[in-house]
């Protein structure tokens, strides 16, 4: 007998080849084009959705601002209506409103009688800086946990890293704030108090806006130390959550897939354990791992209102507080939109990386 | 001449006996076929040969490659005896293939691994190997993903990954039970060919009767752990000696002597 293919077997292969084959470059590029399309549709979608909802809150910006005495003169309300656009109907303050997103006005705040834009670029680095730096923790702490304990299941580091996770996920991050100031900054003195650097240093030349990556440009490491030094408290904090959150998915995803018959077939392949890790159990665990760090992103953000009060970290979070409790509302507008902003393109990252991961998702 | 011989086999997980004394002898070129009913340690035999067995079972008897036992060997040795020596193919390749790696990666890495090639002289062996397996387009193929190919072209796939270093023991561990039975001939001419031309000694695991009639020289029967009775095809299959093969012979529809 030779070696012969039954002509179904070759039938059924060709039907499924697509006509004009291709590589995997140019359908990445427009899985990506259609990926960003979309966001764009939504981030309209947001100017609208931040428009209404600031629009319908139960209160009056005019006597929010306006003193006792102001309020009693019609004349000064309506001057002070017209001045903010608040006479005209709301249709036509939101595309009023949206012009003005599109050309980068987002319009004065009344609080700080500057632009919020202004405002903004002060504070969303702040944001970012301690968000990012959270973030950052949490997925090389989660997942490398995650690993460890799937790896070493049942097993002394395994029970620990559990009680860790399940610690991390209890605790209220506002209570943990206020627990590591106290004894870490007030009781130990080991960490700078609060506040993004030394109240003595003068901030680095701006280029990011991250006190830590412009000191290290501007290659002041006396800055860059206390930057550090004032970042990694409450990023950890903020972290603590994630960390316990994708210590517990990771090991579960990591423990199915070590189950499957490719990781079998790849040690009857003779590879190296590392291999097989990284290779075929890490990548397959990493699409339900990226799943929940998106949304765990997202709670992170929330999260950070709290922690800079508590640390005095002039970030979004201080700055949406303020201007909601004052009703501030081109401010409310803003925050809104930087957070929604935020959250789309977390999870833009997210349905990228599925199909950088996945040919499956990419070559559909 | 025995490229690989198991003796007295016996395997327990958990306290409970898989295999209780297991005697198999594979030649060059010669297609061992491996029966028995679901249960019987047909693919525990298969796993214990490359030591994939599940976590916490305990062996004893002799796995003997040549003048090496499998059984004894640590961990590091085995690594280079699994997929260079004696390679394995599972059951369904709709699993048994990484779907997120090109054909071409799952290819060529233990080749790399194993034989120390180049990436250039690797895809060069790929391709060739596609070639061997009845793939057709090599040159397209070794660039495309698992899902974009048939079940019977993903064993065929699976096949090729498995011949990759020139094993000189295949392990087909119910090859062809995932596929659609028009599919199934093709695969099973194909391991038979590759039997013939390279000189490989296949251990062919299956439940299937019929498909062990049509490629095996010998066949041994399986029943609870034990080896019931082997023999060449002809003698175990049409003038079979123990009940149990004769029950399980007459079991089968239309084939009843």
């Amino acid at each position: 007998m030779s070696p012969t293919s039954s002509s179904e077997d070759l039938k059924g292969d060709t039907a499924r080849r697509k006509p004009g084959r291709s590589g995997s470059r140019s359908p990445l590029i427009r899985f990506l084009a259609r990926r960003v399309l979309t966001a764009l549709l939504l981030a309209v979608g947001i100017t609208l959705v931040t428009f209404v909802l600031t629009n319908l809150v139960p209160g009056d910006p005019v006597s929010a601002n306006l003193g006792q005495r102001a309020l009693g003169d019609p004349a000064i309300v309506a001057q002070w209506r017209a001045e903010h656009g608040l006479d005209k109907p709301l249709p036509q303050q939101y595309l009023m409103h949206l012009q003005g997103v599109v050309q980068g006005d987002l319009g004065t705040s009344q609080q700080s009688h500057r632009p919020v834009m202004d405002d903004l670029a002060e504070s969303v680095p702040a944001t970012l800086e301690l968000a990012g730096a959270a973030i950052l923790i949490s997925l090389v702490a989660g997942v490398a946990f995650g690993v460890v304990a799937a790896l070493r299941r049942d097993r002394l580091s395994d029970h620990l890293l559990r009680v860790l996770s399940l610690i991390g996920i209890s605790v209220p991050t506002f209570w943990l704030a206020l627990m590591a100031f106290y004894v870490f900054f007030y009781r130990l003195q080991v960490t700078p108090g609060s506040g993004r650097i030394d109240p003595t240093m003068s901030p680095p030349p701006q280029v990011t806006g991250l006190y830590t990556i412009d000191s290290a440009l501007a290659g002041q490491w006396d800055v860059f130390a206390s930057a550090v030094g004032h970042l990694i408290t409450p990023a950890l904090v903020l972290a603590l959550y994630t960390i316990g959150l994708l210590t517990r998915f990771t090991r579960s995803a990591v423990l199915e897939v070590l189950g499957q018959d490719y990781v079998r077939a790849a040690r009857a392949k003779g590879l190296p354990g590392r291999v097989i890790l990284f290779r075929y159990v890490l990548r397959s665990a990493l699409v339900p791992i990226i799943t929940v760090a998106g949304l765990a992103f997202g709670s992170l953000l929330s999260g950070t209102v709290l922690v800079e009060a508590i640390f005095a970290w002039p970030g979004v979070g201080q700055y949406a507080y303020k201007s909601a409790t004052t009703l501030d509302l081109p401010a409310v507008m803003g925050v809104g939109l930087v957070v929604g902003g935020v959250y789309l393109v977390i999870n833009l990252i997210v349905d990228v990386l599925y199909g950088v991961i996945d040919p499956r998702v990419r070559l559909q | 001449m025995s490229l690989l011989a198991i003796s007295d086999l016996k395997v327990s997980i958990g306290g409970k006996e898989i295999l209780r004394g297991v005697d198999l002898d594979l030649r060059a070129g010669r297609v061992h076929g491996l029966a028995g009913e679901s249960g019987s340690g047909k693919t525990m035999t298969g796993l214990a040969v490359l030591g994939l067995l599940p976590h916490g079972a305990r062996t004893s008897g002799r796995i003997a490659l040549g003048e090496r036992d499998l059984l004894a060997m640590p961990a590091k040795e085995l690594n280079t005896v699994r997929g260079g020596e004696v390679a394995m193919v599972f059951q369904d390749p709709a699993t048994s293939l990484h779907p997120m790696l090109s054909v071409g990666r799952q290819l060529t890495e233990h080749m790399r691994h194993h034989l120390g090639l180049d990436k250039k002289q690797a895809r060069a062996r790929a391709l060739e190997l596609l070639g061997q397996v009845r793939i057709p387009g090599p040159e397209g193929a070794i660039d495309r993903y698992p899902h974009q190919f048939s079940g019977g072209m993903r064993q065929r796939i699976a096949i090729a990954i498995a011949l990759a270093c020139s094993p000189k023991v295949l392990i087909a561990d119910e090859p062809t039970t995932a596929l659609d039975v028009t599919v199934q001939a093709g695969v099973l001419r194909l391991l038979r060919g590759l039997c013939d031309d390279l000189g490989l000694a296949v251990l062919l695991v299956t439940h299937d009767l019929g498909v062990m009639s049509a490629v095996a020289d010998e066949v041994s029967v399986m029943k609870e752990g034990l080896v019931v009775e082997t023999g060449p095809r002809g003698q175990v299959l049409r003038d079979p000696t123990h009940p149990y093969t004769r029950a399980l012979l007459e079991s089968l529809p239309g084939e009843t002597s």
